[in-house]
């Protein structure tokens, strides 16, 4: 088998019984890189020196039985996510030739344990979209289907682990970015419940919403990831300080008398395929079957989501890509005066839709419309928290499908923002809320296209949404 | 509610950005679509309901006010756009100076 398909459990296992060495596993992995990231276009920097580098310290710790969980384990960390020494641009121009002198809390605790940095992977810049087509270094293509896309925004990141170019990836999701793009390229993604995990070294988006999660082959590798990565940081102030739960001995508690919510909503929206309807019921069935409850509950707020969304979240862009202006750090366009530096910059250094968001942001934000747009939508987000609140008082956790359709094809909804927006109608509310939600491969479409289930549970729950999607066999 | 090109222009000039006209037309018209869709949320009675800014519940999280030293100016430094010795170099800040620091 090629060492580049393994989980990190084999992983694990591999390197302590000297089946195979660090170094080779990493070889492994930037073979199929070089094979195959010119069709995908899931690597924008690929740090081979760094990591054959990290990799020959690895083997060394292993040799002298020093290993912790991911010692020699090679992953890769979407590119709006600080990584000291390498490039880390956004996938965008103003920071095109940006390389941090820092890396972000959860890089660091996962390099500090041994584990192999790969490279940094293609996303839409800054996080702005659902289908890695707003990167200003090109798309990502879906490694089952290259004329689909891989989702977003972090496509480049679910494309490197579906085909096998890292054994993990840490990426971003603020209204969908991880659970979508794992959903459209069959793999496990996680968004941690807001506050689990630190925020320090994101390239921050929407400040409220950012979430920072693993993306694995597997829901027992998400629970070794999120082991090593959740938890307090001095850094992030809004990190919670309750104690990081055993996620392991979760995975292997049964379901049964686990009452499972089906919201009707997330099955009855317009325009949702019917296979992957018949995918997530089918396997909500199988659930039933291992012994949970199934109830079902209606999440009428569900449909509102994404209107809040994109009034919150542009409104915090707006604010919070003052700081890319040119003047610090990053690409700085020549201009006669600073109102120039700043305008020429970020419209050379900007793709369109992060355009789009400052601008609409900005205006929400001004005077006369602040109460009209963001304080109703903050208002609504709300009752949106409320409607989760209710509906877990009756039920422990909650199934859907992660998105409503399977991956689209590239272009297909590219013209049209409102078309792009909707692909995270079942993702965003869980943004909203702050709770976490975990997208698991359920089967195939005829075409063989991955399609996805998401379980969402309150809020730091992690353990028990894992918990039922490692029950969740793919068909 | 419908943007004017005029409109995008005084947002964008509040919002630091160059557009071209192309880009202008573009923007009005797909924030003037975005802004229709959020329209949606005027459906909801949110009388008395409290805005949400945060959703950990935390308050005044606050840490020892210490000067602490920063442990790698190098690394900023190199990642600045223009410096002068150990100082960021930007364009005149008033246009009638010619002090380029």
């Amino acid at each position: 088998m090629s060492l580049n398909k393994l989980t990190i459990k084999e992983v694990q296992a591999g390197l302590r019984d000297k089946s195979f060495s660090s170094v080779e596993l990493t070889q492994a992995c930037l073979q199929r890189i070089r094979e195959n990231n010119h069709h995908l276009n899931a690597f924008i920097t690929i740090s081979e020196e760094l990591a054959i580098a990290s990799a020959k310290k690895a083997d060394k710790l292993l040799a002298e039985n020093k290993a912790w969980p991911l010692t020699g384990v090679p992953f890769a960390v979407k590119d709006a996510i600080c990584t000291a020494g390498i490039l880390s641009t956004g996938s965008s121009k103003i920071l095109g030739n940006y390389t941090p002198p820092f890396d972000a809390t959860v890089i660091k605790k996962i390099r500090s344990q041994g584990a192999v940095l790969i490279g940094k992977n293609n996303c839409d810049a800054f996080g702005h979209g659902a289908s890695n087509e707003n990167s200003m270094f090109g798309p990502v293509h879906n490694p089952h289907d290259l004329s689909k896309v891989a989702g977003g925004s972090s496509g480049g990141s679910a494309a490197a682990v579906a085909d096998n170019m890292c054994t993990f990836a840490i990426a971003e999701d603020t209204g969908g970015s991880i659970r979508q793009p794992s959903s459209f390229c069959g793999i496990v993604g996680l968004r941690p419940s807001y506050g689990r995990n630190s925020r320090f070294g994101i390239m921050p988006m929407a400040s409220s919403f950012d979430t920072v999660g693993p993306m694995t082959k597997t829901v027992e590798d998400m629970a070794v990831v999120m082991q090593v990565i959740a938890g307090q940081d001095s850094l992030d102030a809004t990190t919670v300080p309750d104690s990081v739960p055993d996620y392991f001995s979760e995975l292997n508690k049964d379901i049964k008398g686990l009452r499972v919510g089906v919201p009707k909503e997330y099955f009855e929206t317009e325009g949702m395929d019917k296979e992957v309807r018949q995918i997530v019921q089918q396997q909500i069935k199988e659930l039933e079957k291992q012994g949970a409850k199934i109830i079902d509950v209606s999440l009428p707020l569900t449909k509102y989501a994404i209107a809040a969304y994109y009034v919150l979240v542009p409104s915090e862009v707006s604010s919070n890509f003052g700081r890319l202006d040119g003047v610090r750090y990053g690409v700085r366009s020549e201009a006669e005066n600073l109102f120039d530096l700043y305008a020429k910059s970020r419209s050379i250094g900007f793709p369109e839709e992060v355009k789009r968001r400052i601008l609409i942001g900005t205006y929400a934000l001004s005077a006369g419309y602040y109460d009209a747009y963001y304080k109703k939508a903050q208002q609504v987000r709300t009752l949106i928290r409320r409607d989760f609140d209710r509906v877990f008082s009756g039920v422990d956790v909650l199934i859907t499908p992660t998105s409503p359709f399977p991956a689209f094809g590239l272009g297909e909804k590219a013209s049209d923002p409102i078309a792009l927006y909707l692909a995270d109608v079942f993702v965003s509310p869980a943004s909203n809320a702050g709770i976490p939600g975990i997208s698991v491969p359920a089967g195939n479409t005829k075409e063989g296209l991955p399609v996805g289930v998401q379980i969402m549970g309150p809020r730091l729950s992690e353990g028990l949404v894992m918990r039922v999607a490692n029950k969740i066999i793919k068909k | 509610m419908s943007l004017t090109i005029k409109d995008v222009q005084k947002i964008a000039q509040l919002a630091r950005v160059e557009l071209t006209p192309e880009e202008e037309k573009r923007h009005a018209l797909t924030i003037s679509t975005v802004l229709e869709f959020v329209k949606t949320l005027n459906e909801l009675d949110t009388t008395d309901v409290e805005p949400t800014a945060q959703v950990t519940g935390l308050e005044d999280i606050t840490r020892e006010d210490v000067v602490r030293e920063c442990d790698n100016k190098k690394g900023l430094l190199e990642q600045m756009p223009s410096v002068s010795g150990d100082l960021l170099k930007v364009p005149a800040v008033f246009s009638d100076s010619e002090d380029v620091i």
